[in-house]
Formats: C-alpha cells, sequence, structure tokens
C-alpha cells in the first residue's frame, strides 16, 4: 500500500491530536478526580417521598459541617424549589425521581446529572460566589417540561455581609 | 427503467416524502422556541411535532434513503443484478407499514415521548410495532446486499470488492450489530410492558440498550454520505479518488470501533461506573480518526479534480471546481458544516467537559450539523444526482437545485451556532418556551433564540425548494437519456494490501470482541444490582 508524505504527515498529526485528547482526560480524572456523575444507588421510586434518604427533602448540614441537598424530581416540580446553600464550600447534590426520567441542571453551570426513577444521581459542586441560580429539568418529561424550574441561592459564607 | 431502479426509487419516495413532513414540522418547532406568539401554538402541539419531526428524520427519512442508494451501489458498483429483489420489495413494504404505524401513533397524539422513548414514558404500542418493522424491513434490505456481494464474489474470486460496495457493506454490518441493541430493548422490555403483559421496567436498561443501538446508528447515517464523498464525488467534480487503501482503511476502522462508545451518551447517568465511561471514550476520540484521514482524502481528491480541470497554482483548484453543480455543492458545504460539527463532537465526548453542555441547545445544534447537514444535505445533493437516473427526467427547476445548498449552508450556520452558544449559556434542549418565567438567564438568551428562528426559516425555505425540485422532477421532468451511474476511478488501483481491509468476516469479529468487552461487565453488574423497576407513564 503505497501511501504518500503528505498523507503520512497528516495522519500522525491527526494521531498525535488524539493521543494528547485522550492524556488531557486520562490527567484530568486521575489527577484532578474530574469524572461524571455515576453514583451506583438505587431506591423504589414510588416510595421516595416515604423513603429516609429524601424525607423531606431539602439542605442538611452535618454535625461535621458537609452540606448535602436532597432533592425530588417529579413531573412537573422540583422538591424543594429553592435551595439555599453557602458559597465556598463542597455541596453534595443527591437527586432522584418519582415518576419519570428527568434531567438536573443548574443553568449555566456544568452541574449537570441525568435523574432516573429507581436511581439515586450524586455529584458534588462548589459555589465560588454568592448568587441565585436557575435549576431547569433538562430532560423531556411530558407536556410540563419546559415549566420545571427550580432555583440555587448561594449565600457569602457564614459571619460574612452581616449574617 | 430497470427493476433494481424501480425498488430504489420507491425506497428514495418514501425518503424525500419523509424529509419533506419533517421540514415542515420544524418550522414551526423553530419559531415556537423563538417564544413567538403564533395562534396554533401549544405545549402538546410542540412535543408531538419534535417526535415527529426527530423520528421522521432520524430513522424514516435516512433509513429509507440509505436503502434507496445501497440498492444502487450494489447493482452499479457490482455490475450484476440484485440477488434478492423480491425480499427487497417485501423489506420496502415491511418497513413502510412499519413508518406508517408509528406516524400514526405520534399524529394521534398517543405517542409523545420524542425519537429516543426512554420509558417510563410510554407511547401506544403501536409506535413501538412500528418501529420493530421498520427494523425487520432494513434487515432484509441488509440480507439483499449481503447476497449481492455473496454473488458476485462466487463470479470474481480475487478482485478487491469495488470502494463504493466495502463501504455501504460495512455501512450492512455496523447496521446489524447495532440493531441488536434496540430489537431487545423494544421486542424484550417494551413491548410487553406497552401491553401490559409486564409491570415494569428499568429505565436505565432501557437506555443503555438503546445507547449501545444510538451511536452506531450515527455511523450507518454517515457511511453512506463518506461513500458519496470518496466515490461519487470526485467523479462529479471531473477528477479521481487520491486513495483507494485508505478508504477501506477507514470504512474498517468504523465498524471496529462504531459500537463500544455508546457510554459516551451516558455520560450523566447514574449506576454506570466512571471507569467504564472512560472506556468508552477512549474509543469515541479514536474514532475521530478515519473522519481526519477521511477529510484529506476528499480534499486532495477535490484538489485532483481542480489540476484535472486545468488548475495550476496553490489554491486556484478551488474555483475551478464545478460550484453550480448542486451535488458537489451540496457535499463541499455538507463537508464545511461537519467540520465544525466534529469540533463539537470532540467536546461532547470529553468525559468532563459534557456536563456544561449534555442536553442543552448545544447539542441540537451539534445535530444538526452532523446527521442535520453532513448527512442529509450530502443526500439531498445525491437525491439530485440519482433523481434523473431513476427515473429518466431531466431535473426540473434546477435553478432552484442550485441555490438550495447555499440556503442551507447559511441557513444551518445561523440555527446551529446560536443554539450552541445558547446551549453554553444553559438553556436546555427539548423545550417548547424558554421563558423560564422571565429569570435573568433566560432573557441573555432571546436574542439568540431569535436568531436560530431566523436560521429555521432558511432551512424551512431550502428543503422547500429542494422538495419542489424532486416533486417537479418526478411529475413533470423532461424525459430524456441520462448518463449511468458511475463511480470515481482511484488515482491508483489498490495494491494487494489492501485485500486485508476487504476481508470483513475478520473485521466483524474484531468488532464483535470489542463490543462483548465494552458492554459485557457493565451490564452483567447492571442487571446483578437490586433494581426497581418503574410502571408506564403518559403525560401527554
Ligand atoms: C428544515 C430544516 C430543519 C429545522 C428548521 C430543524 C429544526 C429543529 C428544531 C427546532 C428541533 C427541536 C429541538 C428541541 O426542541 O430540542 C429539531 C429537532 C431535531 N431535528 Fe431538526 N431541523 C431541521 C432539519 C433536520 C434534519 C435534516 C435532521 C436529520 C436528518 C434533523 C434531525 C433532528 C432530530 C433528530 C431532532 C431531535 C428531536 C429530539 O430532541 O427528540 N432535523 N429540529
Ligand atoms: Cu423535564
Ligand atoms: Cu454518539
Amino acid at each position: 500500500m503505497n501511501v504518500g508524505l503528505y498523507e503520512r504527515i497528516w495522519m500522525w498529526a491527526a494521531a498525535a491530536i488524539i493521543a494528547v485528547f485522550v492524556g488531557v482526560i486520562a490527567v484530568s480524572t486521575f489527577a484532578y478526580a474530574v469524572r461524571p456523575p455515576s453514583h451506583a444507588e438505587t431506591i423504589a421510586p414510588a416510595q421516595v417521598l416515604a423513603d429516609p434518604r429524601f424525607s423531606p427533602p431539602g439542605v442538611v448540614v452535618d454535625a461535621g459541617g458537609n452540606v448535602e441537598v436532597h432533592v425530588v424530581l417529579l413531573m412537573f416540580a422540583f422538591l424543594p424549589a429553592e435551595i439555599r446553600v453557602p458559597a465556598g464550600r463542597p455541596v453534595t447534590f443527591r437527586v432522584t425521581s418519582a415518576d419519570v426520567t428527568h434531567g438536573f441542571q443548574i443553568s449555566g453551570t456544568n452541574a449537570n446529572t441525568m435523574v432516573l426513577p429507581g436511581y439515586v444521581s450524586q455529584f458534588t459542586y462548589t459555589f465560588e460566589h454568592p448568587g441565585e441560580h436557575l435549576v431547569v429539568c433538562n430532560e423531556y418529561c411530558g407536556l410540563g417540561h419546559h415549566t420545571m424550574q427550580a432555583k440555587v441561592i448561594v449565600e457569602p459564607p457564614a459571619g460574612e455581609a452581616g449574617r | 427503467m430497470t427493476r433494481t431502479h424501480r425498488l430504489a426509487l420507491a425506497n428514495l419516495w418514501v425518503a424525500v416524502l419523509a424529509f419533506g413532513v419533517a421540514s415542515a414540522m420544524a418550522l414551526m418547532q423553530a419559531l415556537s422556541r423563538a417564544n413567538l406568539e403564533l395562534p396554533w401554538r401549544s405545549a402538546k402541539l410542540y412535543y408531538l411535532s419534535v417526535t415527529a419531526h426527530g423520528t421522521l428524520t432520524a430513522l424514516v427519512f435516512t433509513t429509507f434513503f440509505i436503502m434507496a442508494l445501497g440498492y444502487v451501489v450494489a447493482a452499479r458498483a457490482l455490475d450484476r443484478p440484485l440477488a434478492g429483489e423480491r425480499l427487497g420489495w417485501l423489506s420496502f413494504w415491511t418497513a413502510l407499514l412499519g413508518t406508517l404505524a408509528v406516524v400514526a401513533a405520534i399524529l394521534s397524539g398517543r405517542a409523545t415521548v420524542l425519537y429516543t422513548f426512554y420509558p417510563p414514558l410510554k407511547a401506544h404500542p403501536a409506535f413501538y410495532i412500528g418501529a420493530t418493522l421498520l427494523i425487520v424491513g432494513s434487515w432484509g434490505w441488509c440480507a439483499v446486499m449481503l447476497r449481492s456481494y455473496r454473488a458476485w464474489r462466487r463470479e470474481n474470486l480475487s478482485a478487491p470488492v469495488p470502494l463504493a460496495m466495502h463501504g455501504m457493506l460495512a455501512t450492512v454490518i455496523i447496521w446489524l450489530i447495532a440493531t441488536v441493541g434496540v430489537a431487545a430493548e423494544v421486542l424484550l422490555l417494551l413491548i410487553p410492558w406497552s401491553l401490559g403483559l409486564t409491570r415494569t421496567v428499568d429505565p436505565l436498561l432501557a437506555r443503555t440498550l438503546f445507547w449501545y443501538f444510538g451511536h452506531p446508528l450515527v455511523y450507518f447515517w454517515l457511511l453512506p454520505a463518506y461513500v458519496v464523498w470518496y466515490t461519487v464525488l470526485p467523479k462529479a467534480a471531473g477528477g479521481k479518488l487520491f486513495s483507494d487503501p485508505l478508504a477501506r482503511l477507514v470504512f474498517v476502522m468504523f465498524i471496529v470501533l462504531s459500537t463500544p462508545v455508546g457510554f459516551h451518551h451516558q455520560f450523566m447517568d447514574p449506576g454506570i461506573s466512571a471507569g467504564w465511561k472512560l472506556f468508552h471514550t477512549v474509543n469515541t476520540l479514536w474514532i475521530l480518526f478515519p473522519s481526519f484521514v477521511t477529510a484529506f482524502t476528499v480534499i486532495a481528491s477535490l484538489e485532483v479534480a481542480g489540476r484535472m480541470r486545468g488548475a495550476t497554482g496553490l489554491f486556484d483548484w478551488i474555483k475551478t471546481l464545478p460550484w453550480g453543480d448542486p451535488l458537489v455543492s451540496s457535499v463541499v458545504l455538507s463537508m464545511l458544516l461537519f467540520a465544525i460539527g466534529g469540533f463539537g463532537g470532540a467536546v461532547n465526548a470529553s468525559f468532563g467537559m459534557n456536563a456544561m453542555v449534555h442536553n442543552t441547545a448545544w447539542v441540537q445544534g451539534h445535530f444538526h450539523l452532523t446527521v442535520g447537514s453532513a448527512v442529509a444535505l450530502t443526500f439531498m445533493g445525491v437525491a439530485y444526482w440519482l433523481l434523473p437516473k431513476l427515473t429518466g427526467r431531466n431535473l426540473e427547476l434546477d435553478l432552484l437545485a442550485r441555490v438550495q445548498p447555499y440556503l442551507w449552508f447559511v441557513g444551518m450556520l445561523l440555527f446551529s451556532v446560536s443554539n450552541h452558544v445558547t446551549g453554553l449559556l444553559g438553556m436546555p434542549r427539548r423545550i417548547y418556551d424558554a421563558s423560564y418565567g422571565g429569570s435573568a438567564i433566560a432573557e441573555s438568551w432571546r436574542a439568540l433564540t431569535g436568531l436560530s428562528a431566523v436560521g429555521g426559516l432558511l432551512l424551512f425555505a431550502s428543503a422547500g425548494f429542494f422538495m419542489l425540485v424532486m416533486i417537479g422532477t418526478g411529475l413533470a421532468g423532461k424525459k430524456a437519456p441520462q448518463a449511468a451511474v458511475e463511480f470515481a476511478e482511484p488515482l491508483e488501483p489498490p495494491g494487494p494490501r489492501a485485500a486485508l481491509f476487504d476481508r470483513l468476516g475478520l473485521w466483524t469479529a474484531v468488532a464483535v470482541v470489542l463490543v462483548i468487552a465494552a458492554y459485557g461487565y457493565p451490564l452483567v453488574r447492571l442487571l446483578a444490582m437490586p433494581r426497581f423497576g418503574s410502571p408506564p407513564f403518559t403525560p401527554f
């Protein structure tokens, strides 16, 4: 097989670009722990609102100061619809669905996960600055899909701004 | 008109009509997204329309078009009658019946589940049964393609298989491997469940089977377009194919790598470990390689064409290409749009970065560049080239045919660039209304959704031109003798080492091993988890 010089150069360059992509992803995964939400935990979807893991939904700060947010999505609402979290601290979101498949995205950020009935999705996100974010459902879930919205209100860390 | 022509033509007309209907619905969608207060605008109609548009484009238009092109390639590249033409007709009617059932279920409002039909949203059983028939019909097409190849092989023991057929066979193999997943999903899970025979379905298992199918599906669309880029475009541009063996390498790489990549659609799913997602990511990135090679070979072939038309300078070969030929302009413009789409695809595939764009408008910007342009615009160009040959009629309204690809190009740039940006700004896809109660971030999308609607209008006009040319030609084109279908000659004939790439059985075996490596363990682990199924819901 006769492959011309320019063609060889091009093919090596293409392979090198791909190898760089793979390398960058490997480094970010292993050295910086950047990875997609891949938590494996199941839950009976019809009972989520009675399940101690999600009842009641809301923000929980444990004795060690870890912030966990428990959210239930259902047609066509988020429970709770207003989520208050502190800035500058890692916040762990635990999210599940009481009916169909939904999505949970804090709009304009990379806090994003699918929400499947029967499964608990979990990811951790740190909000650097106080402010307000729109939360949307980003998977079609029925005729009210576009009406599903919630708010994340990021508050200044305790002890600042007169709190 | 030969018998093969008639079979190809029947498939082509279904494809073209499906495309026409889907484009009309798309116009409404694009306008609706811009929050224009249209009188008949409603959420019910919007989601119904997106279901119809997605299904008709992604599943019906593409499948029928590819079947038509496949028959033409098999008959002309192998230069012998199809083996199993009766089966071809049976497949056509089966697929058409399935399509009608799917369309009826959607239009009656009982299947507003979008073309991905993720359970526990439940469609009317006719939707799933119709989809199954469409796929069974396509399997019949695969059988005709394989039988025709076998018959040719018996008569040509040592010749390399003609390149166009090599690419179509790769398409067939990828499709056969891929459809195992969706067949399992629909037959084992969804049909019994939608009929009430089983109570629940595990949504994650269903998604996993769907995306096992869903990614190779894109190569089922793309490879026939590549066949055109490699074997039809150089000829139409007046040149030769730059390298035949590299094209074969490309098709073989797609056979091997198309399927073990499906988790890149499930990065954001719970229940699948990050390690396996990473494995699929690495495969996904390597599948960029054959497309890089394709870019080189196709551009080099265009340069050869330009020089054969008399160009001598470094870049003036670009000017000498026949830009007024709608096949050439469609294909070249579709390649330009694909280059942008490929860049976005690398972002989608990048494990960590995916979180920023997953299920945002970015995704709809992305796939309208890829399937909606690289594939669909190439197919439109092919239709201009093929319809006269199949019907024996001159292309009618050919001025519209010349303008149409450029109009698509401009419309698609507006539509897709604005959707990429709104996606990065956090706008989800698949939404009827983007106002979110006047939320500040939603206000920031407004100008761009307007731009996207303008793009949608131009795309609709372009699709309308295409339909006018098709229908005009079919009904009123002047009967005249037409040039036969011919494929580009390579600059050099394939050497003996290219024979390795013709051993399709071997490459299929490699592909199957990789599929088992990529899916075996994750599936076993998923099935072993204590899982809770979901009962059906119909919120539409
Ligand atoms: C007339 C030109 C077209 C216009 C204006 C257009 C516009 C749109 C719009 C506005 C959506 C809805 C997006 C959403 O709500 O998320 C959509 C979805 C879609 N389009 Fe197109 N489109 C066109 C042509 C095509 C073509 C040629 C293809 C493929 C061959 C295609 C494939 C799809 C698919 C697969 C969906 C996804 C539906 C879903 O998310 O379920 N479109 N299109
Ligand atoms: Cu939703
Ligand atoms: Cu994919």
